[in-house]
């Protein structure tokens, strides 16, 4: 007999998945829960991105807010500035991030554990003192103002609705290409690096240059969910881009469990659903949210969603034991 | 005031400040020593500090050395207990988790304390007066000579501690060979618990001795905790005396660069030489060149 598990053909999970958010809008009952679903979405393309970097390659960057930003503000910068309209935007901030990850990952992704943390945090940090420091581009402290609505060739995305329905697509987009990713020649190359860069160098795998390769990706990610948070919220200000949110995108994708992309997406929906669920207990917001954290990564290191699988498995096994009553091995 | 005496004031400034993150470093130090962990919730020591301070003077009505005390003694069980409670039961000690766990350890640590002392920064008054003291057309604070002596001073007893002692042999070896290090008999688990508690009261010293100068708040740890780990990778982390290098090094620079150039690209100096040197010198301006580790 077989043991059921979640669907190992990603494309069935993939279409699954299209119809849940499909059909999503239909069973909620106010306007404020279509907005954080939009934000839910917009998480889901950074933390997918930041997965292929830290989940499957193993280097971790505490530095992705500082992309996410660079993608708002330069598509803000050009719209509030500029009036450029958001597509020309959207190109600008895909091309300007990707050369600057380009540059930054080359000699940043030679370093290794603390070292490499440490580097993709200054990072970060230098780019969040830009946007507060360029007053004259950026509105400073308190923000750009100004941005235009979104709207593709002519196309006003003018109700939540229509934005959820344009966040659900990009979302898709951005998954079909990450699925095909990880099942590649690319995807078995970046595990072989998690596994060992030696190894893998040995074997004939271009180590540094993939390294750089899926830094750069995973920045466009961040650029591209900047560019729909931009357009959304029309107005955009430096500390949305810190330290903080780093932290908090590399705990979406550890909750959600690294090296999957379904557990980034089960992350990001977590971890930006939980203050609504945590409203509750209001003032002690972060301090929960730093309770989880550790727990989590005490208990379930492999994060929650491969630690619901292996408790429900295992749940699994002890029930046929009772029924079959016969010893099979765990595969 | 002329140019050079200006830039006389920056370097004062510099070495103070840059005293200070050495002092932080040396807290990341002595827990990378033992453990090669690196602690994230450094900074939150350093926060605890000062805050616990403000309180056994105002609640328990201490005088400042016995609240300083009071204060050191309990952020040095505050860092027994997260080495306890939040270390000790990983089963999976890799990097990536420890670095989430430890910055997990912060945020809940800063909660709390969000809680306890609201959000507004108190004061400690000066050790010995605010009288400035004259300097080459420049000025000391007499807070600034408190916060060398204090960093000497604990620089010292740490060099000591580790060379000399048979528990700082003995929290060296638990780090560089776990195994070997318990088949001689070392309890590495007691030794790790000594280190967490060392670094916390280090910390804590830092945050006393700053306080008066720049105040303290339940959200500095952050800030003041990163430009420590700067401090101990660009001095060399692992080395002690790297560690008062880098600090010093990195506090003057930032001093100039935010007297000379702008002072809202101050923590954008401080991050530029750490990007700087991880690139071109990532062991460091003390540190031994090390064959990467497969």
């Amino acid at each position: 007999m077989r043991i059921p598990s979640f669907p190992r053909s990603p494309y069935a999970g993939f279409f699954l998945f299209a119809a849940l958010l499909a059909v999503m809008p239909q069973f909620l009952t106010n306007d404020y829960h279509l907005n954080v679903l939009i934000f839910i979405g917009i998480h889901c393309i950074i933390a997918i991105g930041l997965d292929l970097l830290l989940g499957y390659t193993g280097q971790i960057s505490l530095g992705h807010a500082a992309f996410f930003g660079l993608g708002a503000y330069i598509t803000g910068v050009l719209s509030a500035k500029a009036s450029l309209p958001p597509i020309a935007g959207l190109a600008v901030a895909l091309v300007g991030v990707g050369i600057l990850a380009y540059f930054i990952g080359i000699p940043t992704l030679k370093l290794h554990g603390h070292y490499l943390a440490m580097a993709t945090l200054g990072f970060g940090i230098i780019i969040q003192i830009f946007f507060n420091e360029l007053d004259f581009l950026t509105g400073g402290p308190s923000g750009l103002v100004g941005i235009e609505d979104m709207s593709i060739f002519g196309y006003e995305f003018d109700s939540d609705l229509k934005y959820y329905y344009l966040v659900c697509v990009s979302l898709l987009l951005t998954l079909l290409l990450s699925i095909n990713v990880v099942k590649s020649r690319v995807g078995r190359a970046l595990r072989a690096i998690h596994g060992s860069e030696v190894a893998s160098s040995v074997i004939g795998v271009n180590v540094s240059r993939y390294k750089v390769a899926i830094f750069v990706l995973s920045a466009l990610y961040a650029a591209f969910a900047g560019w729909l948070y931009s357009h959304y919220m029309t107005f955009v200000s430096p500390s949305s881009f810190g330290f903080m949110f780093s932290v908090k995108l590399i705990t979406m994708v550890v909750i959600g469990s690294l090296g999957s992309i379904w557990g980034a997406i089960f992350g990001a929906a977590l971890i930006t659903s939980m203050p609504e669920f945590l409203h509750v207990f209001q003032n002690y917001e972060t301090t929960v949210f730093g309770f989880i954290l550790i727990i989590v990564m005490i208990f379930m290191p492999r994060g929650l969603l491969r630690g619901l699988e292996d408790l429900l498995l295992s749940l699994w096994h002890a029930v046929r034991k009772r029924i079959i009553g016969t010893r099979e091995e765990t595969p | 005031m002329t140019l050079s005496q200006q830039i006389l004031q920056y370097l004062i400034t510099g070495v103070t400040v840059g005293t200070i993150y050495a002092l932080i470093g040396m807290g990341f130090n002595i827990i990378y020593n033992s453990t090669e962990i690196i602690n994230f919730a450094q900074g939150e020591f350093v926060m605890l500090g000062g805050l616990l301070t403000v309180s056994s003077m105002q609640v328990l009505h201490l005088p400042i050395p016995f609240a300083a005390l009071v204060s050191v003694i309990g952020v040095a069980l505050i860092g027994t207990l997260l080495n306890v409670a939040a270390i000790r039961p990983v089963r999976d000690p890799n990097p990536i988790t420890l670095i989430i766990i430890t910055i997990g350890a912060s945020i809940f640590i800063r909660g709390v304390s969000s809680l306890i002392w609201g959000k507004e920064a108190y004061p400690i008054p000066a050790f010995s007066g605010e009288d400035p003291i004259p300097f080459f057309g420049a000025v000391i604070q007499p807070q600034s000579l408190w916060v060398m002596g204090v960093a000497f001073f604990i620089v010292l007893g740490l060099r000591q501690f580790f060379g000399r002692t048979i528990t700082g042999k003995a929290i060296m070896a638990s780090a560089f060979q776990p195994r070997a290090a318990r088949l001689v008999g070392i309890d590495t688990r007691f030794m790790v618990l000594i280190s967490f508690a060392l670094s916390g009261l280090v910390g804590a010293a830092a945050g006393i001795v700053i306080a008066p100068i720049s105040m303290t708040q339940y959200d500095i740890g952050v800030m003041i905790g990163l430009k420590g780990f700067c401090a101990a990778i660009i001095g060399g982390l692992g080395s002690f005396w790297g560690v008062v290098v880098g600090g010093i090094t990195l506090g003057v620079l930032e001093s100039l660069g935010a007297g000379l150039i702008s002072s809202g690209y101050k923590d954008a100096i401080a991050f530029g030489i750490l990007l700087l040197m991880l690139f071109l010198r990532p062991q460091g301006i003390l540190g031994k060149s090390k064959g990467d580790r497969v």
